[in-house]
């Protein structure tokens, strides 16, 4: 019993369907792992120890009683960007410190429903606005590979509790790399799927056009587990697409079956040189190449391509998203939910001292570079211009799309850093360069572990699919797994036993 | 404020950070406000190279899917419970918001 946090979500179904153990004894397995080890990660803000409790001994019942949900009373937790009912939602900030969510997310929703047990909410860069989770008003994140390194972010506190062992998989959110860059940093598999794939009903908004839920697992299958229950249309999500629904683990077990020695036969890799520039880190260019040789071994061929300069395109990004943010986060105003400052002498005074007491200090920034690029004046030239670029952005992928199946590239330039690097903005957003592209054309990607560095961090290898092609990436990513064994190595913390 | 090309010169001014803080309705101070002028010149730096892409004759792309927004039947729900999503709001009374005195 002491290592079931190191179980697939596979094995963790077939173990309660088996009655090897109960959804309340695999529960209290991870409330205790949290209780004694998350003091030294941070990656909970909220606990739901108690309901979770409730939940997983309704789950056993129901179970008793022939219910056959395949997820029934499989523990995991949400980033704090999605709406709980009943349930703290800070998204990270102060300015949300007290928001005791009135209404659930869809996925949220979904994610009940299918039966799971939410062990809490998951700590996150402010607002989703970071990549190392430093941003958070609840405290940094420590990386369970390395107490002295950045999980990476904005999902931070979602890598790192997968990675801690304290959960089997949860949920995430990719504006520009959020779910991806954390699963490397944190050696876990995480998917962004195609944009409008996942609702965004009570998700809280960064950058509409570009957000997207998504899971992280240990594995590519852990993902697709979780995936399942977040996909779908939602009318409550104009954004949200009707398209054909598969079923992922289906999916990848139909791909498992036909597999043989060369399950990568015909399987056509582009590989950009744009991936592999300036910037890349050594080890962790060694690792992805050592990965992209396995898959030619494994009957892969390896094509090269051309895409957007990722400096075109992190310029883009760092244009569009700000300004969708500056729109989105006016609705923080002091007045209906969240942080309200003290003693305010009039409305105006309301607003102001509220907004900036509330949000943190990145937030602000790109509050104020969104403002300004929608400003009078100065809209056509940064804001429209970054608009027809994008569009270029999608021209670039159609056309290499063309002549391969995924794209693989590195997921980050480095592994995860030290915690004390104090890095400008200009050069901390240069840490997203691989991640970007994918959300400004929308497409689905996934970041799988490919290795370790000398100073034993995770490497992670990105690959891009077409558009709703998870299934596509999750398979890929799968058979992969089952040829190596980067995804079963654990973190220093997974392995201590409590 | 007057329109402005991308140039090679990305550097913001504290008091146009101040004038956007205003849009924004946060409240920076003179000293911050120096502080993000020269972090987000260093930004608007990285936009230079937006300069350089030919986009003539490249309409501008917001919605990625770009088919047309499914809308759901305009019938009215009666669902919303208000008592509830007043519940987070700093302060309410009979059902209505309050806010600063606004008019004298």
């Amino acid at each position: 019993m002491s290592e079931l946090h190191l179980l697939s979500t596979q094995q963790l179904i077939a173990g309660l369907q088996d009655k090897q153990f109960s959804s309340l004894e695999l529960t209290d397995h991870y409330i205790k792992r949290i209780d004694a080890l998350d003091g030294k990660i941070n990656s909970f803000i909220t606990h739901t120890s108690e309901t979770a409790r409730a939940q997983a001994q309704a789950a056993d019942e129901m179970r008793a009683q022939g219910d056959k949900r395949r997820l029934l009373g499989v523990p995991m937790a949400h980033k704090d960007i999605f709406c709980t009912q009943g349930v703290l939602t800070t998204c990270g900030s102060k300015m949300l410190h007290n928001f005791v969510s009135p209404y659930n997310a869809t996925i949220v929703s979904n994610i009940d429903k299918a039966g799971m047990i939410s062990l809490g909410k998951l700590n996150m860069d402010e607002f989703a606005m970071g990549s190392d989770n430093s941003s958070s008003y609840y405290g940094t994140v420590q990386n369970p590979w390395n107490l002295e390194r950045v999980p990476g972010g904005s999902s931070g506190g979602s890598a790192a509790a997968v990675a801690a062992g304290f959960v089997p998989v949860a949920t995430g959110s990719d504006t520009g790399g959020s779910i991806r860059q954390p699963a490397s940093f944190c050696g876990l598999t995480g998917i962004k799927p195609t944009y409008g794939r996942v609702s965004r009903f009570g998700m809280i908004a960064y950058a509409s056009s570009l957000d997207q839920a998504g899971s992280m697992g240990r594995s590519a299958k852990d993902c697709a587990y979780l995936l399942q229950p977040m996909i779908g249309h939602d009318p409550r999500d104009a954004t949200s697409i009707k398209y054909d629904m598969p079923d992922y683990v289906q999916d990848i077990n139909d791909a498992e079956a036909a597999a043989g020695d060369k399950p990568f036969d015909g399987l056509r890799i582009g590989v950009a040189k744009e991936y592999f520039s300036k910037g890349l880190d050594a080890e962790v260019e060694t690792a992805v190449r050592a990965a992209l040789k396995k898959y030619e071994e494994l009957g892969a061929t390896i094509v090269e391509v051309n895409i957007t300069d990722p400096e075109i395109t992190l310029a883009t990004y760092y244009m569009l998203a700000p300004a969708e943010a500056s729109s989105n986060l006016s609705r923080f105003d002091g007045v209906r939910f969240g942080y309200r400052c003290e003693n305010p002498t009039d409305l105006v005074d309301l607003y102001t001292r509220s907004r900036s007491e509330g949000f943190g200090p990145e937030v602000q920034r790109r509050i104020l570079t969104g403002t300004y690029a929608l400003s009078a004046g100065y809209f056509d030239a940064y804001y429209t211009k970054a608009q027809r670029i994008r569009r270029l952005i999608v021209k670039d992928f159609d056309e290499a799309f063309a002549d391969c199946d995924v794209i693989a590239s590195p997921t980050s330039p480095t592994p995860a850093y030290k915690l004390s690097e104090d890095l400008d903005p200009a050069t901390m957003y240069l840490g997203d360069v691989y991640t970007i592209a994918v959300n400004l054309a929308g497409l689905p990607a996934l970041s799988q572990p490919v290795g370790l560095t000398s100073d034993g961090l995770p490497v992670g290898l990105q690959l891009i699919g077409q558009y709703w092609q998870e299934s596509k990436l999750l398979s890929t990513a799968h058979l992969f797994q089952q040829h190596t064994d980067h995804h079963l190595q654990s973190s220093a913390i997974a392995k201590k036993a409590v | 404020m007057s329109q402005q090309p991308l140039t090679s010169d990305s550097n913001v001014s504290r008091e146009e950070i101040l004038e956007v803080a205003n849009l924004a309705r946060l409240g920076v101070d003179e000293n911050t406000a120096s502080s993000y002028a020269d972090d987000i010149s260093k930004v608007l730096t990285l936009m230079e190279t937006l300069g350089n892409v030919d986009t003539e004759g490249v309409k501008p792309l917001s919605n990625i899917h770009e088919v047309c927004q499914e809308l759901r039947a305009d019938v009215a729900k009666h669902d919303i419970n208000r008592e509830r999503n007043q519940s987070v709001a700093p302060a309410v009374e009979d059902g209505l918001y309050l806010v600063p005195q606004v008019i004298e």
